[in-house]
């Protein structure tokens, strides 16, 4: 698996892409393998207030919850709707058509503490 | 080989829904003495229901037809050894459920008088005196209805007790081996949780320990012997190291079938602890319940438990509700009635003595299955075992089976798996318990069965992991009833069909 | 099998214990007995509770017919020593039995979904509670004062160590049904849910959806209570409530001094996720055959721990088994026509005592006695072989000379007119 290059990334294994001041958070193809087949995610609601490191919903396996963690702070601004019927596609396509939520930026310096790609790689064992 | 088994006898039988048709009747009741009224005139047109829509209409054989085919679709102690670690299945004598039945302890009325109830309150006293001396507690409650409500009621006495000391405190300390129901009960009563990790000998490490604890922690939440079924050493120090810093020590009583008559938690320097009377005591486990949970404390926190408390007054029992100390009812009535007569049977049958003994033949059990074990599989601590032992799956996962799939492939070979991937804190753990109501022939065919499994996982392993392949039903799919659940019967095409 | 552990005797299989641990004398319990003094004792201490009284006490405990298949059932080694079932292969007996019964008591509820049981009634209600704070975000519980004494108990205690906040609302002299003037003074934002009981506990069955109607005005669920499950084969499903939390003892369980009993949450589909306990649900094996097992653990204890919905892991699957047994036996129309007869039996019992409210009742009512006290005229009972109603006066300082009279299919008319001979 290669990770793309144009995504920012957490320990945490969430990814967050960027156009404007909105960013695109999804978890990324490792974290979904780690957990197997997604069954639910649990996402907030448009409106809410999101903070980096914080936890912002979950994803659940059957027998496994992980929390999912803001890579950035803001504003919950888009939510990806496809999940709620489809949670499979999050293992189908982590890094495009299943991404979580988007967020209106409050802070982009944030995203400088972010791992790249090659350094998320490096991370999680190549 | 497989000696235990040969082919799982089974019928086919649809759901009760699909067996109804219209006008079939298993009921009976007799002619009305009183004149009959009419509903909707006693209750208002409006309150009044046409039907129980979809509610089933089948006769009497197709009832006892029906659950007698779905019961050969289980697996019951009945049947063999039930090695769930930590669960404690052990033999259920049926004494027990004989004497549960008898006309007046089964038709008591919770609120008949006091004069006319105490054979009931007898047994409860009985039961709670007994289960007192096997914990070295000054006093016991019977209410909580479950080991989790055990260890509920068990949290708020001490968050009661340390509230009547100034302070409730914040956190309470939990090993990483611990039930989930620990951290699960510890927010429930406002706690926060502190995981504490265990060290290399799968134990409490007491420098960890008194690093952790502050005048913040209300207590810790301790299992003896831990979850690897190993007893911890240090456990007079660990309970000194909490008292110091005026914490409590509460006791996960899951694991008590290797302690009674050899040790006792209140000896030891446990404030408060649940037993899991359907564990220990032999209650059945009826596929999820109904348990128990007796709860114990020591003399400080006795004031505090649950409202009513027997007391004897004039030569008889009587229920004091005046406990202004009291946490307060934590369920409705006394508790679990018809599952204390149970457990009093069983103490009764065995007496102390019995009791020692049992425990010592449980230890013996799971030693022999250890020493069994031992070469196929890798046990996960060298600590010496109690009632049960652990081992990791890290032979056979070099073959790409995990504990998962030994545990199916074990169904194959005519018994129930033993407890699977818990505790957390071994890589692939299957924990072992077989109690001490197994003969030497049962645990040898047990022991026969992983040993021939740990061969074919050497010569075919693709097999073991598409295991169980014997059983009416195979592997389930998990993910599918979890995507999109299915959780009540709707008529469908196939309801349709099965009314023609 | 002590050579095979490498041991001479069995005093070496905990000798590695801590010596200050040890116990180092014999338990002080009796010896053991043999299978014929056990049966002995139970039955001389059976036999010094109530036997061969007629009894009017309900009051969350139901003196229903078992029907002989029940008992039958639930003795079978396969449903009675088996354990949760997890390992669904092996246990599609007790997951088939369960999904049953999630399924039979939506029909009965009118809800849409189901759990596998609770501890109880009273014990089902904290849970229910919540459940509603989990869903609304809210922590404040309103519950009306004609819900059952001991049940109220149980929140409250349960409360109390959340930051909830439990209130009471009235109930009216008059009828005994709620006040909806009262419950409409305490509604307010911060209410998650409002708690109703029905029939109630002076047996008086609410019309719940006024009261619904109020609650879903100001953003908070209901929560509709029962203790007399029989109630449920005549009255309409409360389909107007949110959640429903019952207690299921009317349904072939014996009264057995308190319990076990069985209770269970049954809610709307769109909450599933934040209901407690375990649920069942349908799937397919790998073969492709229709097969059962328990589902979205991922509320449970076992797999979130501290961020789980609820502790509760063992519950009642005996119990619930033998409630669905029951329900199997009385089915459509055998548990209208059941409902019936207690209608009937509670309908002859009143007539000529002197009711205390005016409410529309199913099989229990409150009846004011003249002349002394509750206790006094129980006392007299008491000397005719009846156990007579619960006095009130303990749980309502208000209704000191009242007490709460049941009746149910197996009341005898002639134990019935000896009774109102002395209440008279």
């Amino acid at each position: 698996m290669t990770y793309p290059e144009n995504l920012k990334y957490t320990k945490e294994h969430e990814w967050v892409s960027v156009e404007g001041d909105t960013g695109t958070v999804g978890i990324t193809y490792h974290a979904q393998k780690e957990l197997g087949d997604i069954v639910y995610v649990d996402l907030p609601k448009l409106g809410a207030a999101v903070e980096a490191g914080k936890s912002f919903g979950s994803v659940e396996s059957v027998k496994a919850v992980s929390d999912i963690y803001s890579p950035v702070t803001g504003e919950i601004v888009g939510i990806n709707s496809l999940l709620a019927e489809a949670p499979e596609k999050l293992n189908e396509d982590p890094h495009g058509a299943a991404w979580l939520v988007k967020i209106k930026l409050a802070s982009p310096a944030e995203l400088d503490a972010l791992l790249s790609a090659a350094e998320y790689e490096a991370y999680i064992g190549g | 080989m497989i000696r235990k088994v040969r082919t799982h006898v089974n019928q086919n039988e649809p759901l009760l829904f699909e067996l109804s048709s219209p006008g079939k009747r298993a009921w009976q009741l007799p002619e009305l003495d009183v004149p009959a009224v009419d509903a909707a005139e006693a209750l208002g047109a409006g309150a009044v229901r046409d039907d129980i829509e979809g509610f089933p209409e089948v006769s009497e054989v197709e009832v006892i037809r029906h659950f007698t085919r779905l019961s050969t679709w289980n697996y019951g102690i009945d049947l063999g050894l039930f090695p769930l670690g930590s669960c404690t299945m052990k033999y259920n004598p049926r004494i027990n459920e004989a004497v549960a039945r008898i006309e007046g302890l089964a038709w008591a009325h919770p609120y008949q008088p006091e004069s006319l109830s105490q054979g009931a309150m007898e047994i409860i006293a009985a039961l709670e005196k007994r289960l007192g001396e096997i914990f070295g507690m000054d006093a016991v409650t019977l209410q909580p209805a479950a080991g989790a409500h055990g260890e509920y009621t068990g949290i708020m006495l001490i968050r009661k007790y340390l509230e009547s000391q100034g302070n409730p405190r914040k956190t309470i300390i939990v090993p990483d081996a611990a039930h989930g129901t620990n951290p699960a009960t510890a927010i429930m009563v406002g706690y926060e949780v502190l995981n504490l990790k265990s060290n290399d000998r799968g134990m409490v490490d007491p420098a960890a320990l008194a690093a952790a604890v502050t005048s913040d922690t209300a207590a810790m939440m301790l299992t003896n012997p831990n979850t690897v079924g190993v007893f911890e050493q240090e456990i007079v120090k660990i309970c000194a190291i909490l008292h110091d810093k005026g914490a409590q020590v509460y006791m996960d009583g899951a694991n008590m079938n290797a302690l009674v008559g050899i040790a006792r938690p209140g000896d030891f320097g446990v404030d408060v602890m649940h037993s899991n009377l359907h564990k220990t005591f032999s209650t059945p486990h009826g596929g999820g319940g109904p348990g128990a949970g007796a709860v114990g404390v020591r003399a400080h926190l006795e004031p505090f438990l649950p409202a009513p408390r027997l007391k004897r007054a004039n030569g008889a029992w009587t229920w004091d509700y005046d406990r202004p100390r009291s946490i307060g009812r934590v369920r409705a009535f006394y508790g679990n009635f018809g599952v204390l007569v149970r457990a009093l049977a069983y103490i009764m049958a065995h007496g102390g003595p019995g009791l020692r003994k049992a425990t010592l033949d449980a230890l013996l059990n799971a030693n022999y299955v250890r020493a069994r074990l031992e070469k196929h599989y890798q046990i996960a601590y060298d600590a010496p075992s109690m009632h049960e032992c652990v081992f990791s799956d890290s032979k056979q996962a070099a073959h790409g089976v995990r504990t998962g799939d030994i545990a199916k492939r074990l169904i194959d070979y005519g018994f129930h798996p033993y407890t699977v991937s818990f505790p957390l804190i071994v890589s692939g753990a299957l924990m072992i318990e077989p109690t001490e109501t197994e003969p030497k022939q049962e645990l040898d065919l047990f022991c026969d069965a992983l040993i021939s499994i740990a061969e074919e996982i050497e010569k075919d392993p693709e097999m073991v992991k598409h295991a169980p392949h014997l059983t009416r039903t195979t592997r389930v799919d998990e993910v599918m009833a979890a995507r999109k659940p299915i959780v009540r019967w709707k008529p469908g095409p196939a309801g349709a069909k099965a009314a023609d | 099998m002590l050579a095979a552990c490498g041991l001479q005797t069995m005093e070496d299989l905990c000798a590695h214990l801590p010596k200050e641990a040890l116990l180092h004398r014999p338990l002080d319990i009796p010896a053991g007995i043999s299978e014929y003094e056990i049966s002995e004792y139970f039955k001389e201490q059976a036999a010094r509770n109530a036997v061969g009284y007629a009894c009017f006490l309900g009051a969350g405990a139901y003196a229903h017919h078992r029907p002989v298949l029940c008992d039958v059932v639930v003795s079978r080694g396969e449903f009675l020593t088996s354990y949760t079932p997890y390992q669904a292969e092996i246990a599609q007996g007790t997951l088939t039995t369960i999904f049953e019964f999630q399924t039979m008591l939506c029909q009965l509820t009118g809800m849409e979904v189901a759990n596998a049981s609770m501890y109880d009634g009273s014990t089902a209600v904290p849970e229910a509670a919540m459940m509603a704070s989990r869903i609304t975000g809210r922590h404040r519980y309103l519950v009306c004062a004609n819900v059952h004494p001991e049940y109220r108990d149980v929140l409250d205690t349960a409360a109390r160590n959340a930051q909830l906040h439990v209130e009471t609302f009235g109930y009216d002299l008059e009828t005994g049904r709620m006040d909806l003037e009262s419950l409409d003074r305490k509604l307010n934002d911060e209410t998650a849910c409002v708690i109703v009981q029905s029939p109630n506990f002076f047996g008086v069955i609410e019309e719940i959806q006024e009261a619904a109607r109020m609650a879903h005005a100001r953003g908070a669920l209901l929560v509709y209570l029962f203790t007399e499950a029989v109630s449920l084969g005549i009255l309409k499903p409360p389909v107007e409530a949110d959640i429903v939390a019952g207690e299921l003892q009317s349904f072939a369980i014996s009264p057995s001094y308190g319990g076990p009993y069985a209770g269970v949450i049954a809610a709307k589909e769109k909450f599933i996720r934040q209901i407690p306990g375990r649920l069942v649900g349908e799937t397919r094996d790998a073969n492709g055959n229709r097969a059962y097992c328990l589902t979205l653990s991922t509320r449970e204890q076992h797999i979130r721990r501290e961020k789980a919905t609820s502790n509760i892991c063992t519950n009642q699957a005996l119990i619930a088994l033998m409630a669905t047994v029951f329900m199997s036996v009385y089915g459509r129309e055998g548990l209208r026509e059941l409902a019936l007869h207690n209608l009937a039996k509670a309908g002859y019992l009143q007539n000529g005592l002197n009711r205390r409210f005016s409410g529309k009742f199913f099989n229990e009512v409150v009846v004011k006695v003249s002349g002394r006290t509750p206790e006094a005229a129980n006392a007299e009972l008491l000397e005719r072989k009846i156990v007579g109603g619960l006095a009130l006066g303990r749980f309502y300082p208000e209704l000191a000379d009242s007490m709460l009279l049941c009746a149910t299919e197996m009341t005898k008319r002639a134990d019935m007119d000896r009774l109102k001979e002395v209440l008279r």
